[in-house]
C-alpha cells in the first residue's frame, strides 16, 4: 500500500453508541444484539475497512471519555472525527464541553480535520416526531457554537451534525456522508454519475459499497430518504437471495471453470479470512438485479467493481431500453476502473 | 369457503404475535407492542382469494380457559377445521400447560372430531442452537403422550427465524383443496422451462403453497430457503410500503444463477430459479407469462 489509509476516529462519552455503530455497519450485528452483546471498549480498537478499492479507511473506535488528545499524532493526515453523543442523555453540557475540548486539541494538530457530530439514539419514545429530533439538533448546534466561541481559533472549523439511530437507515446515510469526505476523486465520480443519470433518463443513481451498504457517491439530484432506503434494502435482498441460490456451496464440478476465472480477476489481493471471502463470493462480476414497483419505478442494480454496486432508480419507460442502459453502465464501469488504476494499484 | 381455525395456548406464548407476523405483515420486533388478547378475538383472513380463514385467537389467561371449557364450550370448539396449539418452550409451569392442552383436546374430540391438530413449540430462539433438536424431541414426546390418541403434528418455531413461516405454510396448505393438481402442473412447468426450482407463494402472506425442483440432488440448497425467501420479500414489501409503492416483481442473478420472483395469478407469486447459463432471461419471462395464463384458466378464482 502506497499511502496510509485515511482515518475515521470515533469519539464520544461512554455508552453513546460508538461500538454499536461500528458493529452494525461493519460486522452486520443486528441493532438489537448490540444491547446485550457489547462490552465497553477499554482500548482504541482499529478496524481496516477496505472491502472495495474506491473507498478504504481505517476506523478507530476510542474508549468513552478518552482524553489523550493533546498533541496526539492520531489526528494527522487525511482524517475526520465522528463524535457520537446520546440524545437521550440530557443535559448535554458536560458532553459538549468534552466535544469542544477535543475539537480544539485536534485542530491544533490538524487544522483541516473534518468534524462530524452524530446525535445518536434519536429513536424510542422521546423522539417519535420529526420535530422532536430537529429541536434536539437545534439545541445542540447552538450549545456547541456557544462553547466554541470561548476557544480561540475555532472560527473556521466546520462541524456537521447528523441525527442518527442504529434502528433505521439514518446511521448508514450519515456515515456515508462521513466516508465520502475521504474518497479522493469524489467530484469525478459524481460527474460520471450525473452524466449517466442524464443520458438514461434515470431518477437517481447511487454507488454503494455492497459490504457496508454505505454509499460512496450519488448524482447531484437531491437525495430522497425513501428512495435511498429502498436502494439500500435492495442490496440486502440481492445478497440474501444470492446467498441462497448463487452461493458457492452449490457450485459443483462443472462450474469450477467459472470459479477459476473469477479467482484470476481478483488475483494478488491480500488474503482474507475464508468466511469473509465466502460471504462476498455471492456478489460477483455478473451480479445484477431489477425490482419493479407498482408506481412505475424500477430499481436496477449492477456490479461495477469488486464489492461496488451501482443502484439506480429509473422509470419503467426508460428501463424499456435495457440494452442501452446496460451499455451506458458498462461505459461508467470502465471509467471507474480506469480511475482506480490511475489512483494507484492497491 | 370459510374455515374455522382455533389458535390456543397459554397466555404470553406468542399466539397473537405469530398471527400478526403471518397475516398482518408485522416485523418480529414490532410484536413487542402487542397487548394481551382479552377473551377471543375474531379475524377473517382471506387466503388464496376464495379461502377465508376464520381465526379465533383465544386469550390464554386461566380465567378465560374456565369459560372456554364451561360456558362457551360448544361455541368455541364446534365445527373447528384446524386447531393450532402453541406451547411456550420457556414456560414456568409446564404441568398446567398440559392440563389445559388435554382439556382442549378433549373438547375438540367431543365437538369437532375431524379437526386437524397442529402443535407449535414456540420461542425456540430462547434455547441454545445446539440443544434445540434434543429439547424439541423431548417436548414432542410429552405432547404425544398427552394427545389422547389424536393424531397431531408438531413444529418447533420462533418468530425470529424462518421456522414460523415453514410451520404456517404446512398448516395452511392442508386447507387447499386441489393442492395435488396444482403441484402436478407446477412440476410440468418446471420441466418445460428447464428451471431448477419453481415455488408458488400465496400473494398476501407469502406463505409457500407448492414447490417443485429438478435435479435437486446436484444442488445442495438450504433446507429453509423458501421460508427465507418469504421473509426477504416480506421485508422488502414493508420497505416499499413506506414509499407508497407496491412490490411487483424482481430478478436477481449472479454468475451461477438467475432468480425471478413475479406476480403470478391473482392470488399467487411465483419464483423460478434457473442456473443453466444458456437459458436467456427473456425466455424465462415468456415461460412465466404463458404459465400465468394457463394457471389462471385452470385454477378458478373466487
Amino acid at each position: 500500500m502506497s499511502s496510509p489509509l485515511p482515518k475515521v476516529l470515533l469519539f464520544g462519552p461512554r455508552r453513546s453508541g460508538k461500538s454499536s455503530i461500528k458493529q452494525v455497519l461493519f460486522s452486520k450485528m443486528s441493532p438489537h444484539e448490540t444491547l446485550f452483546r457489547l462490552e465497553s471498549t477499554p482500548t482504541p480498537q482499529h478496524l481496516i475497512v477496505d472491502t472495495n478499492r474506491l473507498s478504504q479507511f481505517e476506523l478507530i473506535d476510542f474508549p468513552g471519555d478518552w482524553d489523550e488528545a493533546s498533541n496526539n499524532p492520531i489526528f494527522l493526515g487525511l482524517s475526520c472525527f465522528v463524535f457520537v453523543l446520546d440524545a437521550q442523555d440530557e443535559p448535554y453540557d458536560l458532553v459538549l464541553s468534552y466535544l469542544t475540548n477535543l475539537i480544539s486539541k485536534a485542530t491544533k494538530v490538524n487544522p483541516r480535520i473534518h468534524v462530524h457530530v452524530f446525535i445518536n439514539k434519536v429513536d424510542g419514545e422521546l423522539f417519535l416526531s420529526e420535530e422532536a429530533k430537529y429541536d434536539c439538533r437545534r439545541d445542540i448546534v447552538s450549545l456547541v457554537q456557544e462553547e466554541m466561541e470561548t476557544f480561540q481559533g475555532l472560527d473556521n472549523v466546520n462541524v456537521e451534525y447528523y441525527l442518527t439511530s442504529i434502528y433505521d437507515h439514518s446511521v448508514y446515510e450519515s456515515f456515508s456522508k462521513v466516508v465520502q469526505k475521504l474518497v479522493p476523486a469524489l467530484n469525478t465520480i459524481e460527474s460520471l454519475l450525473n452524466v449517466l443519470v442524464e443520458r438514461n433518463g434515470m431518477e437517481k443513481a447511487f454507488l454503494f459499497d455492497v459490504a457496508s451498504k454505505l454509499y460512496i457517491s450519488t448524482d447531484s439530484n437531491p437525495v430522497d430518504a425513501a428512495g435511498y432506503e429502498l436502494c439500500s434494502d435492495m442490496i440486502d435482498v440481492v445478497l440474501d437471495v444470492s446467498g441462497i441460490y448463487g452461493g458457492r456451496h452449490n457450485s459443483d464440478s462443472n462450474r469450477e471453470i467459472d470459479d477459476g476465472s473469477k479467482g484470476e480477476g481478483e488475483g494478488g489481493e491480500q488474503d482474507k479470512s475464508v468466511t469473509e471471502e465466502e460471504k462476498n463470493g455471492y456478489y460477483d462480476s455478473e451480479s445484477c438485479a431489477a425490482i419493479h414497483l407498482s408506481n412505475g419505478i424500477v430499481l436496477y442494480l449492477k456490479e461495477v467493481e469488486s464489492m461496488l454496486a451501482l443502484v439506480c432508480l429509473t422509470r419503467e419507460e426508460s428501463f424499456g431500453r435495457r440494452g442501452l442502459v446496460d451499455y451506458n453502465i458498462g461505459v461508467f464501469k470502465e471509467a471507474i476502473k480506469k480511475m482506480i488504476e490511475v489512483a494507484g494499484p492497491k | 369457503m370459510k374455515k374455522k381455525v382455533l389458535l390456543m395456548g397459554k397466555a404470553h406464548s406468542g399466539k397473537t404475535s405469530m398471527r400478526s407476523i403471518i397475516f398482518a405483515n408485522y416485523l418480529a420486533r414490532d410484536t413487542m407492542r402487542l397487548s394481551p388478547t382479552l377473551d377471543v378475538e375474531h379475524h377473517h383472513v382471506r387466503f388464496l382469494g376464495n379461502l377465508v380463514l376464520n381465526l379465533w385467537d383465544c386469550g390464554g389467561q386461566d380465567a378465560f380457559y374456565e369459560s372456554y371449557f364451561e360456558r362457551d364450550r360448544e361455541t368455541i370448539f364446534r365445527s373447528v377445521e384446524l386447531l393450532i396449539y402453541v406451547f411456550d418452550i420457556e414456560s414456568d409451569n409446564p404441568e398446567k400447560d398440559f392440563d389445559h392442552f388435554s382439556g382442549v383436546l378433549e373438547a375438540i374430540e367431543e365437538n369437532s372430531p375431524d379437526a386437524r391438530i397442529f402443535v407449535l413449540v414456540h420461542k425456540m430462539d430462547l434455547v441454545h442452537e445446539d440443544e434445540r433438536d434434543v429439547i424439541f424431541e423431548d417436548r414432542q414426546r410429552i405432547i404425544q403422550a398427552h394427545s389422547r390418541g389424536l393424531s397431531l403434528q408438531c413444529f418447533a418455531t420462533s418468530i425470529w427465524d424462518e421456522t414460523l413461516y415453514k410451520a404456517w405454510s404446512e398448516i395452511v396448505t392442508n386447507l387447499i383443496p386441489n393442492i395435488q393438481l396444482l403441484k402436478t402442473h407446477l412440476d410440468d412447468f418446471c420441466r418445460i422451462s428447464d428451471a431448477d426450482e419453481v415455488v408458488l407463494f400465496e400473494r398476501a402472506t407469502f406463505l409457500v403453497i407448492a414447490h417443485t425442483s429438478q435435479n435437486a440432488a446436484q444442488h445442495n440448497f438450504d433446507a429453509h430457503r423458501f421460508e427465507k425467501i418469504s421473509n426477504i420479500v416480506k421485508q422488502f414489501k414493508l420497505s416499499c410500503g413506506k414509499t407508497q409503492a407496491g412490490f411487483q416483481g424482481m430478478e436477481v442473478k449472479n454468475s451461477l444463477f438467475s432468480a425471478f420472483i413475479d406476480a403470478f395469478t391473482e392470488n399467487t407469486y411465483i419464483m423460478v430459479i434457473v442456473s443453466d447459463p444458456q437459458i436467456e432471461t427473456a425466455a424465462t419471462l415468456i415461460n412465466i407469462k404463458n404459465a400465468r395464463e394457463h394457471f389462471e384458466k385452470n385454477f378458478a378464482r373466487s
